[in-house]
């Protein structure tokens, strides 16, 4: 006996068109697994949900548990493409927490990595985001690039993609002068495959067509939205940390903030390629006036060198008790909160500390810039086809692992 | 047409050979099955996490996959090998699971990266330990994340384990 069955579904009439569709997780243009529930009348979005949590690892519950020093290779997988630049962030808020000075030396250093680290993103983003909109052949140039960079953060710390380079009180490892050598060609070439890119896209027609217009937000609607970083500056609000809060030695640098007018995907485009060659510049200045001297400082927990010359502190001695010790040493180991904020390539990261006086932190918050350019897709994307969501995933420049924590 | 010369064969690899100007491959089904699958191993481009942008490398412009004849397919109905680049959470391992029920049989897993292998460093609350907890994970690439060379070597032991396989095809039929 076979069941009959009616493909008859009532549909209301004028609603023929709307469908909801689940774009992600496992989709190629959401950068990795964001899933975006989407009401769509025909082909233009009426209501866009992003869902997140998909990369969820718990970053926050197990920093509690974890020494300072233990945390710093968590910051590593936050935000993955640079993650130079989240070791900075992090160093420089774990530095204010406890009072620690840095050497000249090594902030120039971080301010150098910084940078490296901005363009490495920068890269990617445009690679990904011109393959998200058909252009294949951006994202092998980019990729060129970007190895030449990964090799040389390789020379300096042993690692390509995460690298906890830098310690509390310094960095790891001095340069040498065949990573100088490296870099330095590397800055001399860049500005040139630069414009290479932009003969590729900056006037393709479909480039065009695809990026004007798409995803507008205002000056004051993106500062409403939470957008930091590049995805504001194209909206034209002048707002970048290494320039009006310095940390490293950005107060040394001289550079310029890249500014858009019209708030769409162009002009947050153009900003980044602007930023690149911005990056470009302060990695000359900082080949140029790199100041001798020591790399980690006199004070710094002791972390690289167990027994170096002039402290007294036991070999054996696990992480978390010898940073107890200095800690009740030095009696400088704040009770309270501390918030730093520090500029890294996708917009505004912050680390927060709540410290109760014990060598780990009771409360460690992220204020990651992906978790809340995702909440801003929702607007954006409002109103717009379903084609321009990917331009606008692209454009936001979104990691799912630094959203999700 | 002739005796067919031992010498006329153009060996391709063992077991398996060409006749010229007839097109035609001389040798067991099995190693001339292995021997086809074991060159167009097709990915699913599927990113998780850190791994994923060591994945991308390995298949851009430097370590150019696409001489081993690996192309990253996106729909897991046109793929044949799930890798598994990065952390696997509680809430995606569901998902995961479904994109390797959609891929059609024969199919490989690879676990790259010390998340997918074993959790890594995150011992987690939110964590899968290991992709072998609800995968059949044919190779193990250590590292975090490993790089592109380290996939590139998985991907040739995996060549290798798929060369040895024995009438994995006559099932199907």
């Amino acid at each position: 006996m076979s069941r009959k069955i009616s493909f008859n579904c009532p549909v209301q009439a004028g609603d023929e068109d709307r469908y909801r569709i689940q774009m992600g997780p496992q989709h190629p243009a959401t950068h990795g697994v964001l899933r975006v529930d989407l009401d769509l009348d025909g082909e233009i979005i009426r209501k866009c949900n992003p869902h997140v949590g998909y990369l969820h690892r718990g970053f926050e519950k197990l920093a509690e548990h974890r020494t300072y020093v233990q945390n710093l290779v968590l910051t590593d997988r936050l935000d993955y493409m640079a993650a130079m630049a989240n070791n900075v962030g992090y160093c420089e808020a774990v530095e204010k927490l406890l009072a620690i000075e840095v050497p000249q030396r090594s902030r120039y250093l971080r301010t150098m990595v910084c940078e490296m680290a901005r363009l490495a993103s920068h890269l990617l983003w445009l690679a990904t985001h011109a393959l998200d909109i058909g252009a294949m052949t951006v994202f092998l140039y980019c990729f060129r690039e970007r190895e030449e960079l990964l090799e040389i953060f390789a020379e300096l710390c042993g690692s390509r993609l995460t690298n906890t380079y830098t310690r509390l009180g310094g960095v790891r490892q001095d340069v040498t002068h065949s990573i100088m050598m490296k870099l330095e060609k590397f800055v001399d070439s860049f500005p040139s495959n630069l414009e290479e890119y932009e003969t590729l896209i900056d006037t393709n027609r479909i480039w065009l067509k695809r990026t004007i217009d798409v995803g507008t937000v205002g000056a004051d609607e993106a500062v409403g939205l939470c957008l930091t970083g590049a995805s504001l500056r194209g909206s034209g609000v002048d707002y970048d940390i290494r320039k009006h809060f310095p940390y490293a030695a950005y107060d040394f640098m001289d550079f310029e903030v890249p500014l858009g007018e019209t708030g769409d995907t162009y002009a947050r485009y153009r900003c980044r390629i602007e930023e690149m060659l911005q990056s470009n510049s302060i990695l000359r200045q900082c080949i140029e006036r790199m100041p001798p001297g020591p790399i980690i400082g006199d004070d710094a927990p002791d972390l690289i060198m167990p027994n170096k010359p002039g402290r007294k502190v036991e070999v054996d001695v696990p992480a978390q008790q010898s940073l107890i010790k200095l800690v009740e040493d030095r009696e400088t180991f704040m009770e309270g909160d501390v918030y730093v904020a520090t500029e890294v390539p996708k917009g505004e990261l912050g680390f927060y500390f709540v410290s109760d006086g014990n060598g780990t932190p009771y409360r460690m918050h992220i204020r990651s810039p992906s978790f809340l350019h995702i909440s801003a897709l929702k607007t954006m994307a409002k109103g717009s086809m379903l084609a321009d969501l990917i331009a606008i995933i692209g454009t936001l420049d979104v990691v799912l692992g630094e959203c999700d924590r | 047409m002739g005796q067919l010369n031992e010498n006329d064969l153009v060996k391709i690899k063992d077991g398996v050979s060409f006749i010229p100007g007839a097109s035609a491959l001389v040798g067991p089904l099995n190693r001339i099955i292995n021997w086809g699958r074991a060159g167009s191993i097709w990915p699913v481009t599927f990113g998780l996490a850190c791994c994923a942008i060591e994945m991308m490398v390995a298949g851009s412009s430097t370590n150019d996959l696409d001489r081993f004849g690996i192309i990253f397919r996106a729909s897991p109905r046109q793929a044949d090998c799930l890798i598994l680049a990065g952390t696997i959470t509680k809430k995606m391992a569901p998902v995961i699971r479904r994109v390797y029920d959609q891929m059609p049989e024969p199919r490989y897993v690879l676990a790259m990266g010390s998340c997918a292998c074993s959790g890594g460093l995150f011992d987690t609350y939110a964590v899968v330990q290991g992709g072998d907890n609800f995968l059949p994970v044919d190779v193990y690439i250590p590292g975090c994340p490993p790089r592109p060379e380290a996939l590139i070597e998985g991907l040739i032991t995996l060549q290798k384990k798929i060369n040895q396989e024995q009438g994995r095809w006559s099932q199907l039929v």
